[in-house]
């Protein structure tokens, strides 16, 4: 065959692989769609039904009628006040373990361990830490159903996200500045303090808030540790229980029947402005890190 | 009168290279003293002996003496944070701290406990002048220091480790991503320093180490060949191997 | 010179509090261990006294009717396994093509767009999208498949996909952006298509963090409570056709959020419900394990090339 017959098999040849790359291209672009317009069509849909319900009354009020009228303020609360405990008690205990992965631990068989328990930690179904905090929390040291047992299940299951975010924060942190810390006479902790926690504090601002967001919408952990059907009061001490809007959304989409539509939309735009709200401030503080950073 | 005695040091890493084998040297008062000789000779972990940043790096076994005014700096009874700030380093590229210029100076101060603002002040205009930096930054000490210029960013880590008034400044290779202006004014600061601190400088090149020796000695893959007054080393030199190293045969 | 360093370390400490503060550090370093054991040990002591009161035959038996005594578990297992799989099905394509567009195809400013949407999708919680699912999702099945009930394991499936998807895009995104661009101009310079790049040299390349990647979507799956227990429609029935997907089951995390509430502390069905999270626990377990090695293998092969 001539050099001009092959380039021109050659060229044909290509001419297929173009259109099965089109071809592929397309599909993948329209697989891309598939998974990210629902995502958008979602949060409309909920936005749109749910905005009527939203007033005044509903954010203050509380539940009447059975649910079935007033206001979600409890449950509003009751995840506020999870949501801080679960701060209280994740956040010391993650970034004081994420400081000692990023500044102490050395790489031996005991540093592995930590790490496979905090992958093991991060993939424990949530209604197994139910279960935990059933056994432990609410009997085993008798605090009952109340906000203290149910934060303290939220804040092992937030663990690994805080310790994983902390650590890479800190690990960001160049390795000059420990360098010229210890040079001028400073101490590990030291350098820790003045340089290395502030300059990583972004980073592990936004996995806090991040790993909240998540415990802020579980329902599972505290289905058995936390959580109340109805309260006709606020919450006014850790040991007692409360409502929250997650486990109030399964309430009235499952449990009443007859529930007006409308309320239940509302519920779940309250909880989703809830949890995005955070993401939002989590990206915000990430970008304005990134702008302002000094090496 | 000399500084710091290096007496028959030995230094291996966990990964089996020997850094440095059986170095023996003496290093004077008041006067600049070069560490030479090509790549992987040892110059840098020697330095690093002396303030015991070795500590860090991954060490295996460390043998000898290193004498500071009669006393041995090896021995694990030391206060190694009081020996870091008698003993200064600055490294190969400029490390500034994110904080101001100002915040850069008094890093040191501020970490043995001086709060007192006119005393921290004092220093940083001190230490700035030394380092000859502070024609350029008085009118702007609050700045970030990530701001300024390369050169001026690594007078800064001069200014830095001179606020904390040392006994000996130890400088790895302190210009060698700095063009020749910048270059000239720290081996003019270099100069004046040498009055009142013992100064160890690995240079990066060859012309730098003839300009600013008192003192020079020559290293090669971890053993010390020679050692003698800086101008006899690079135009009289005992040993083949420096002539060689000296006269670009290798290098 | 006073001497203030631990002998035998070169650990300056300047005074007292700071040897306590590393102290606390370090022992908070290790609770991460001490929470897993925790864990292990209540689930443990909670359910294997059932071990003990149901006799092993029933308790892998075919009926779940804890009221009648009946506690097999196995409906509930399969329950879990057909849900899984059916996620799976839809999340593993559809993931791992939208990480592909993420990464190969899509222009900067798409991705810019992308990536929040998918970490939104992410951060949606369980709940949301079981409600939805009952009140939007489930209809639409029945009408569409012409079933008897949209509660159903398909329904199931299709929401565990859709919280899947965030863990598998996102993981495998990134392996995939972490093949180091030579590879791919090396296969362009030899005259291959983006398209042959892709699928012949840089996924193959990703190919153990898509694993991983996959390996935590199923983790993901497996252990998702709220959104399969809101549209399944809670029937224990041994799922073994393909028909199955289209009836109600049952899985094994919607088993313990439903009954646990209603159960005597200490009786057998307290105790068989504990040991069904321990169950759970077990195989988050396995997954979790084979993930991780799967990423040591592949970083020690590489190390042994490079050396």
């Amino acid at each position: 065959m001539s050099a001009d017959g092959r380039l021109r098999r050659y060229a044909a040849g290509g001419g297929r692989r173009i259109l099965t790359q089109r071809l592929g291209f397309t599909l993948l672009t329209l697989t891309a769609v598939a998974t990210v317009v629902p995502i958008i069509l979602v949060v409309v849909y909920i936005v749109i039904q749910g905005a009527p319900a939203i007033s005044w009354e509903f954010l203050s009020g509380v539940p009447r009628e059975g649910m079935r009228q007033g206001g979600i303020l409890p449950a509003i609360v009751g995840t506020f006040y999870l949501t801080l405990g679960t701060a209280v008690f994740s956040v010391p205990l993650g970034v004081a373990a994420a400081v000692y992965l990023a500044e102490y631990a050395q790489e031996n068989a005991w540093t592995r361990l930590i790490r496979i328990a905090i992958i093991n930690l991060a993939g424990i179904p949530s209604v197994v830490y139910g279960l935990f905090g059933l056994g432990l929390f609410v009997l085993f040291l008798h605090l009952g159903t109340s906000i203290l047992a149910a934060s303290l299940t939220l804040s092992i299951m937030t663990l690994p996200v805080i310790i994983s975010a902390s650590e890479e924060a800190l690990r960001a942190v160049p390795q000059a500045f420990r360098t010229v810390s210890m040079s001028l006479g400073g101490t590990r902790w030291q350098t820790i303090r003045r340089i290395v926690l502030p300059q990583a504090l972004p980073g592990i601002l936004t996995g806090v808030i991040l790993g909240l967001e998540r415990a802020a919408g579980e329902t599972a952990p505290i289905l058995f540790t936390g959580a109340a059907f109805f309260l006709p009061r606020l919450p006014h001490s850790p040991l007692d229980a409360t409502m929250a809007l997650p486990y109030h959304l399964f309430v009235i989409s499952t449990q009443v029947p007859e529930m007006p539509i409308r309320i239940q939309y509302g519920t779940a735009l309250v909880l989703i402005a809830f949890v995005l709200g955070m993401n939002l401030i989590a990206t915000v503080v990430r970008s304005r890190a990134r702008a302002r950073r000094q090496w | 009168m000399d500084k710091i005695v290096v007496e028959n040091l030995t230094l291996q890493y966990k990964d089996g290279t020997e850094s440095l084998r059986a170095v023996t040297m003496a290093i004077p008062a008041n006067a600049i003293t070069v560490l030479f000789g090509p790549a992987g000779g040892g110059k840098s972990s020697l330095l690093r002996c002396f303030n015991r940043l070795n500590d860090l790096a991954d060490v295996q076994t460390v043998s000898g003496r290193i004498l500071l005014d009669g006393l041995n700096v090896l021995d694990p009874d030391v206060d190694v944070v009081a020996l870091r700030r008698k003993i200064g380093m600055v490294f190969a590229r400029p490390v500034v701290l994110p904080f101001s210029i100002r915040g850069n100076v008094t890093y040191g101060l501020e970490l043995m406990g001086e709060r007192d603002a006119p005393r921290l002040n004092e220093a940083v205009e001190h230490s700035l002048r030394l380092a000859a930096l502070w024609d350029e930054v008085y009118d702007r000490l609050d700045d970030p220091a990530i701001a300024l210029s390369g050169g001026q960013q690594q007078r800064l880590c001069l200014a830095r480790v001179l606020a904390l008034q040392p006994e000996v400044v130890l400088l790895d290779e302190p210009t060698s991503g700095l063009d020749p202006i910048s270059t000239g004014k720290v081996e003019a600061a270099l100069q004046e320093l040498k009055k009142d601190y013992t100064i160890v400088l690995v240079p990066h090149s060859i012309q730098q180490a003839g300009r600013t020796a008192d003192f020079a000695a020559f290293f090669l893959q971890g053993e010390l060949v020679e050692t003698g007054p800086g101008k006899d080393l690079f135009t009289h030199p005992r040993d083949q191997r420096t002539e060689d190293y000296v006269t670009g045969r290798f290098g | 010179m006073r001497a203030n360093t631990r002998p035998g370390t070169a650990e300056p400490l300047r005074n007292w509090q700071e040897a306590v503060l590393s102290r606390a550090v370090r022992l908070s370093g290790y609770s991460a261990i001490v929470f897993v054991g925790l864990i292990f040990f209540f689930l443990v002591r909670e359910g294997s006294p059932a071990l003990i009161e149901v006799p092993l035959a029933d308790l892998v038996g075919l009926r779940w009717y804890p009221i009648e005594g009946h506690f097999g578990v196995l409906p509930l297992i399969s329950g879990s396994l057909i849900v899984t799989v059916g996620a799976m099905a839809v999340a593993i394509p559809f993931g791992i093509g939208t990480a592909m567009f993420i990464s190969e195809i899509a222009p900067r400013w798409a991705r810019e767009v992308l990536k929040p949407m998918v970490e939104l999708l992410g951060g949606l919680p369980s709940v949301v999208l079981g409600f939805l699912g009952i009140l939007l999702l489930s209809p639409f099945l029945r009408q569409a498949l012409d079933l008897p009930t949209g509660l159903t394991a398909l329904a199931g499936s299709l929401l565990l996909a859709g919280i899947a998807l965030p863990t598998i895009v996102s993981i495998a995104e990134d392996a995939l952006d972490a093949v180091p661009k030579s590879y791919r101009e090396g296969a362009l310079a030899l005259g291959a298509t983006r398209w042959q790049t892709m699928w012949g040299v840089t996924l193959p390349a990703a190919r153990s963090g898509v694993l991983t990647a996959v390996m935590l979507g199923i983790g993901r799956a497996i252990g998702e409570t709220m959104a399969v227990m809101m549209v399944t429609g809670n029937a224990p029935v041994l799922a073994v056709q393909l028909g199955s997907l289209f009836a109600p089951a049952r899985t094994m995390t919607a088993t313990i959020a439903a009954e646990m509430g209603e159960v005597a502390s200490g009786s057998v069905h307290y105790h068989v419900l504990f040991l069904i999270g321990m169950l759970l626990f077990l195989i988050s377990l396995a997954v979790n394990v084979a993930a991780s090695a799967v990423v040591f293998r592949q970083r020690t092969r590489a190390e042994r090339v490079l050396s």
